[in-house]
Parts: structure tokens; sequence; C-alpha cells
């Protein structure tokens, strides 16, 4: 691309999900490969057309070259190959290292994978321990600090700031769970309301259980291709339009604001790129890992008004069928979250939903659909746009 | 039970914890910009200066923000729950993560002033806060 864009650079031509939930008789890795193989599948192509792989990290095996690794267990010996680490926001960053490799002709096909067996594969208090390392080492952990208390002291700040009630934030995950009850993968099966979500069990105010994202066994796949190598595939290609990141911390002590963050900056790229704006947008997948990030992330993606998000929810236009569906398949709070599965479960019900054919899930004349991904602590953010057609 | 975390020394942090142990809570400040910095470093976050001064923190600071912990991070802290961790806006400018102890911690709200205090860890003390008011 001699002017720099990645604007339909390429095609994503197959998704796929492992088992979700607890799935007791498979590794991390294994979970891994069947998305890899649903994946591949739904395109046609055979496993040594591949010649590129991207995958993130995991806190439950114990594998250092985790992209070596992965290309090991497949079987497969690709051109291009890289271990991406911006936590939660690794899925949309490869998506978009994939793409740039792609442009430049340095792979033509690749497999990006993420996902851990959280659930069954550590126990609950080893999982809280390995996720504890999100906290600075030195100045954070000696305090007592832990990931739901991060997020919780970002809450309370834009409460405090906004005038965002307790029960007003509960709406979230109970939208989301509703949404999830339509997704025949989903972790959580059942319906709640806010007030389960307010009865839950209080963890760091003003967060709850419920606030919280699920500990799941759970594998993510894409396999991304040049949009004239989708043509000849068997599935229906869904175009990369825009993609943007940002970067402005790692640990919350230096985060530069605890109400602004880096969405406001991945997702203007991303628009520019796309020559689109949020009023084009017709459902947004966002990473939820608590309550409060997909309102503020709702806000920075220009989707509502700065303080306003929330009644995007309490309104019912969150819901799958409402005026813009936020987390269609029940996000990393209701459908599933192992590690960087968590975020690209988005991107896969994004092709989804512009694919088309969901049934009940299905958001209605669905074109061009936006997602986030976020790591760290609101740290590092990815946000791309993508579409039925090459526009 | 495991023991609470004690602090960790590295190059780049030596001066810090040394100087916690005599009760004073340092920053860094830049030689050539005069930008003032929690987090101790090699160079300058902003001018990329390694000309680097510690500067004494009055202790003085006002809450931030803040959440009442109810399930521990780990272990160690579980026989604390409820505790309140918070960042710390400090009266010479930077941010802190800290603690904040005292009988009426599960009292406080956002812009509260707070004065810090030390706490015993192991044979080294941390820097942690109470409500000044």
């Amino acid at each position: 691309m001699p002017d720099g864009t990645l604007r339909n650079s390429v095609a994503i031509v197959g998704v796929g999900e492992s088992d979700i939930g607890k799935v007791p008789g498979m590794t991390g890795l294994g979970l891994n490969a069947q998305a890899a193989m649903r994946a591949l599948e739904e395109t046609g192509l055979k496993p040594s057309d591949i010649d590129g792989l991207l995958t993130a990290y995991s806190f439950t095996e114990p594998y250092f070259m985790l992209g070596s690794v992965m290309c090991e267990y497949l079987g497969i010996k690709p051109r291009f190959n890289a271990s991406v680490i911006v936590g939660g926001g690794s899925p949309a960053v490869m998506l978009k290292h994939a793409a740039e490799a792609i442009a430049m002709g340095q792979a033509e096909t690749v497999l990006i994978c993420a996902g851990e067996n959280r659930a069954t594969g550590t126990s609950r208090d080893e999982a809280v321990a390995a996720l504890l390392a999100v906290g600075h080492p030195y100045y954070e952990q000696p305090y007592g600090f832990s990931i739901p208390a991060f997020y919780a002291m970002i809450a309370q700040r834009y409460m405090h700031k906004y005038g965002l009630s307790r029960e007003d934030l509960a709406h979230v995950p109970a939208v989301t769970r509703a949404n999830a009850l339509l997704h025949p993968n989903a972790h959580m099966k059942k319906p709640i309301t806010p007030e389960d979500v307010l009865a839950s069990k209080p963890i760091a105010d003003p967060l709850h259980m419920l606030d919280c994202c699920l500990i799941s066994d759970a594998g993510g796949a894409m396999i991304v291709t040049s949009p004239e190598r989708a043509k000849d595939l068997k599935g229906q290609p869904i175009y990369l339009h825009g993609i943007g990141e940002h970067h402005t911390h790692e640990h919350l002590m230096c985060a530069p604001s605890l109400t602004e963050f880096g969405a406001k900056e991945s997702s203007r790229i991303a628009y520019d790129m796309a020559g689109l704006g949020p009023q084009d947008m017709d459902f947004a997948e966002l990473y939820d890992c608590f309550s409060i990030v997909p309102v503020l992330e709702f806000e920075e993606l220009g989707l509502g008004k700065e303080g306003e998000g929330i009644a995007h929810w309490t309104s019912g236009a969150a819901n799958v069928g409402g005026a813009l569906p936020i987390n269609t398949h029940g996000g990393m709070l209701s459908h599933a979250h192992a590690g960087a599965a968590g975020g690209l479960f988005g991107i896969v019900e994004a092709v989804r939903q512009l694919r088309g054919g969901l049934g009940a899930r299905q958001v209605e004349g669905a074109e061009v659909g936006i997602v986030h991904n976020e790591g760290g602590i609101l740290s590092s953010h990815c946000t791309l746009i993508l579409g039925r057609e090459p526009r | 039970m495991t023991a609470l975390p004690q602090p960790t020394r590295n190059a780049d942090s030596q001066e810090f914890w040394d100087a916690m142990q005599q009760e004073k809570l340092l920053l860094q400040e830049c030689g050539d910009c005069g930008a003032l910095d929690f987090m101790p470093r090699h160079m300058c976050p902003v001018c990329w200066s390694p000309n680097r001064k510690w500067r004494e923190a009055s202790g003085e600071g006002t809450v931030h923000s803040f959440s009442i912990v109810r399930r521990a991070s780990s272990p160690a802290f579980a026989s604390r729950v409820p505790y309140v961790v918070v960042l710390i806006d400090l009266a010479e400018g930077p941010r802190m993560p800290s603690a904040l102890v005292g009988d009426d911690a599960l009292s406080v709200t956002i812009g509260d002033p707070v004065r810090m205090t030390f706490e015993a860890r192991g044979e080294e003390k941390l820097a942690v806060f109470e409500l000044a008011k």
C-alpha cells in the first residue's frame, strides 16, 4: 500500500470458536487448535496454505515462545510468526500486524489465534495470582491492588465526574447477558437482572461479581488473507476498512487520566482510514472486562456523548434489536473470557453479524461494524472497522 | 499465612526505598526541564534528560480515586479485607498508588485530604496514607 493505508488491504475469510465454558478434556493449545480447525474449515484452505501465524500469550501453560509453540503444535512452518503481548488489545493489534504483512507481500494467509484453559487448567486462586502481575510489581502490588480494584477506581472516578449511579451501571451486565442468551456457544445460559448484579458478591467497590468478566476455557481463531485471494475461497469475505492503535501507559499509576483513555485516538485513526464515522456503524463489539469499560469505550468511540453512555444500556438501545446493539454475542461478561481470546470473540462476532443469517441474534441489515480491544488497565487500545463490501 | 510484600530495591529505586526506611518519600525531579515524577527511573519521561535529582515530598495529598477491596488480591491480604487502595494526588503534583489506613478509612470519598504515614513490612517500612480531616 503506497500511501500506508490498510483500508481494504485484507479480508477475514474464516472465524472459529472452540468449545467454551468448562472444557476439562482440553489443553489451552488444544482449544486454539480446535478454533483454528473450525476457522480453516470455513475457508476451504489447507493447513499448508497458512504462511503466517500470530498468537498472544498464556497464563495457564508454561510456554515462552508461544507463536513458535503454536506453529509446532499445529504442524505448520510459516514465513511470518510472532507472539503479540498487549494484553486484551492483542487480537485487534494482531489483525493490524497481519494486514501490514499481507499488504507488504510478506505473507498471504495468516492464522490469528488466542485462548487458554483458564477455568479448568488452573485453580481460580492461581488465575487471580497470575493476573496480579498486571499491577506494578514494585509500586502497586505491595498495597494489595487487584485487577478489579484498578477498574473499580476508574469506575469510581467516572461516577464522581458524571454522576453515574451504581444502579444504572448494573444494566450493562444484564443487557449483555440478554444478548448472550441468543448465542448457542455462550458460557452463560441464564438471564440476570440489574438487581442480581447488585446482589452479587462485592469484589472491589463499586464492582460486584457480575460486573466482572468470566473465567472460561476458550480459544478463538480467524484466517486473514488478501482480498484477491479471498475471492477464490469458500466463505463470504469480510473486509477491514480501518484500524488504529494508541498506547498511553501500562500501569494505572502512570495513566495520564482516569477518565480519558486511548480509545478516542485509536478510533479516530480507524474512522479516518475507513472514511466513515460513528454514525455509520450498525453495531459495536466493545471490550468488556468490567461493566464500566464498554460505557467508557462507547463514549470514546464517539458512539454517544461523554458522561451519558449508560443511557444506551438502560434504554435498551444496546440490546440486539436496539438502535445500536453492543456485544451481540454476550461479550466477556457472558460469552467467554480466556486471556486474549476475549477480545478476539468480538471480532469473530462482528464477522458473523456482517455475513448475516444469525436468526434471533442477527442485527438487521448489518453492513458495517466497529470492534474495540483494550489491554492492561485501559492501557493499549486498538479499534477496527469491518464491512460486507470493499468500500 | 503468606507474609505481606516488602519493598524490592533495584538500581532505579535503591535511594527511594532507602529514604522510605527513614520515613521520607522521595520524588524525582528533572535537572533540566523540572518535571516531577513518582516512579523512579533512569531518565526524564518528558525530555529524556539523564539529569535526575531527588526531592522530598511533603506527604500531603488528596484522594484521586479509591476502591474498597472486598476480595483480596492474594492470600497475603486475605486477613485485611475490607481494605482501601487509593491513587493519591500528592501536593507536589505527581500521582502515587498507596493504601488508606486508619479506623475511618472506609468512609473515604474522592477529594479527601490525606497525610502520609508508614506501615511496617517485616523489617522495612511502606508509605501509606490516612485521612487528614
